[in-house]
């Protein structure tokens, strides 16, 4: 495994081959924890941490598992890793672990996590598998940030709890944009995320499966 | 090698390891963090217990602060003080037929209630009671909130609010938690003269001179149906099957005292 490789493994989930963005995979939770960027930040360290770990162990083991149960195997290591990261916030950051409620719980079944176990580190050694959940978390952190800061920001006027703007009720001029706060609103920042990422890259830019038939006229269906 | 991977003998080897060594790790990091979680736990309500008294100032100690808060149990038909083991727990008792009753009319959205619920009374140094804090809980609009009310001696002035478990949209009916709203509560009357429950978060703000304002409390603009829910609740904890049997005691015994307020209670 050379050098390069390893870096390609890093980098290219970033903005290459983003898993949220061209793999559309694991926007679930982007919806739910952004709404302010510390339950963002806290889950985005424990996406990197499971996936980086699970696929690590995961690699480990990747010889001796059989094929019929390799899914239940990776299952039960994700699982365990998650709880293990529940614990740990209980303990020692409980406010934050409040509000993200059973969306920590929920990272087991983030499909990222089992969609990176089962397409790379069933087949690679453990370093560079380790590496490529490294890689991948980061490029769910990325769009995750992404989404937290603009909906915290025009959400509730703060970051990182820090008041910017001040918000009408709070005696200050800004208006604070309701939408931000719910769940859709996560969707229009992917979807913009999106937008961006492939005005940029446009070869991301997908074709069309089919091409829109101009509209017939009924004389023509008999 | 490839025959041996996906023998019978080795699928049940590898599942046995795997949950083995799974099992370990997640017990182990559940067990060595467990008091800690408990403290926190404890800690998070204290905390909240007295901040809705208005106790509470950033940085203080929760635990030294709590010190000079005294729990008790009361029996809500008759609000009387009984006894209770410690490791009374109110929400779990109210999930048991034989502590627990059935709510109807159930304005809250609770279902069941306990028999016997938790007081926290504060005292200060002289041990005269300064505040009377109830648990309280009824459904908003996702969820059901959790909260304290903190009430001044004379159990019927408002000394301060606040919630500590709810899934209230934030922003919105998660505003409930905005200390600016909360302060919308202190120095309201919860009965009127004649002893009804009169306190009611209305609609919009309430004015300074609109009638009953010192029983009205203004509503969350956008959290009309999370405002609604901390009106009915409130209204019901407070109301014949909640704590009014143990207030209205509280209020005899301090009128008729005779050794003066610490004896009410």
């Amino acid at each position: 495994m050379a050098d390069e490789k390893a870096k390609d493994v890093l980098f290219a989930p970033i903005f290459n081959n983003n898993p949220i963005a061209l793999q559309i995979l694991g926007i679930c939770s982007a919806l739910a924890i952004t709404t302010t960027l510390v339950t963002t930040v806290t889950m985005c360290l424990a996406v990197i941490f499971v996936l980086t770990c699970s696929n690590f162990f995961i690699s480990v083991v990747r010889s001796h598992v059989p094929a019929n149960i390799r899914i239940i195997v990776q299952m039960t290591i994700i699982t365990s890793l998650v709880i293990v990261v529940d614990q740990f916030l209980q303990a020692y950051a409980y406010d934050i672990s409040r509000q993200l409620s059973v969306f920590v719980g929920l990272i087991i079944t983030n499909c990222i996590i089992l969609g990176r176990a089962e397409a790379f580190a069933m087949n690679h050694s453990p370093v560079l598998s380790a590496v490529d959940g490294f890689g991948n978390a980061l490029g769910y952190s990325v769009v995750l940030l992404f989404v937290g800061i603009n909906r915290e920001f025009f959400g509730s006027g703060s970051l990182m709890g820090m008041q910017i703007l001040q918000p009408v009720t709070e005696g200050g001029w800004y208006y604070t944009n309701g939408l931000m706060l719910l769940p859709p609103s996560a969707f229009f920042l992917i979807g913009g995320f999106i937008w961006l990422l492939r005005a940029w890259r446009t070869e991301q830019v997908e074709e069309q499966p089919f091409e829109i038939a101009p509209n017939s006229r009924v004389s023509e269906a008999f | 090698m490839a025959m041996h991977r996906e023998s019978v003998g080795n699928i049940l080897r590898v599942s046995l390891l795997v949950c083995l060594v799974c099992a370990v790790i997640v017990s182990t990091a559940s067990v060595a963090l467990r008091p800690m979680q408990q403290d926190n736990r404890m800690q998070y309500r204290q905390l909240h217990i007295l901040q809705a008294a208005g106790l509470y100032e950033p940085g203080m100690d929760v635990a030294a602060a709590f010190d000079a808060i005294e729990r008790r149990f009361v029996d809500l038909d008759t609000g009387a003080y009984v006894d209770k083991p410690d490791a009374y727990d109110q929400r779990r008792a109210a999930r048991d037929p034989e502590l627990s009753r059935p709510v109807a009319p159930d304005p809250a959205g609770i279902r069941r209630q306990a028999a016997v619920a938790e007081v926290f009374l504060a005292r200060d140094e002289d041990g005269e009671v300064r505040r009377i804090i109830l648990p309280v809980h009824g459904y908003g609009l996702w969820s059901t909130m959790y909260g304290f009310l903190a009430l001044e001696p004379d159990a019927n002035t408002v000394a301060g609010i606040g919630f500590f478990e709810h899934g209230e949209t934030p922003g919105l009916g998660g505003e409930i938690d905005n200390p600016r709203w909360q302060e919308n509560w202190i120095g309201k009357r919860l009965f009127d003269d004649d002893g009804r429950v009169a306190i009611r978060v209305v609609k919009g703000a309430v004015g300074e001179d609109a009638p009953d304002a010192d029983h009205r409390v203004d509503g969350l603009s956008g959290a009309t149906l999370t405002a609604n829910g901390v009106n009915n609740l409130v209204r019901f904890w407070m109301g014949e099957t909640g704590f009014r049997p143990y207030l209205e005691r509280v209020r005899e015994r301090s009128n008729n005292g005779i050794d003066g307020d610490t004896q009410a209670f």
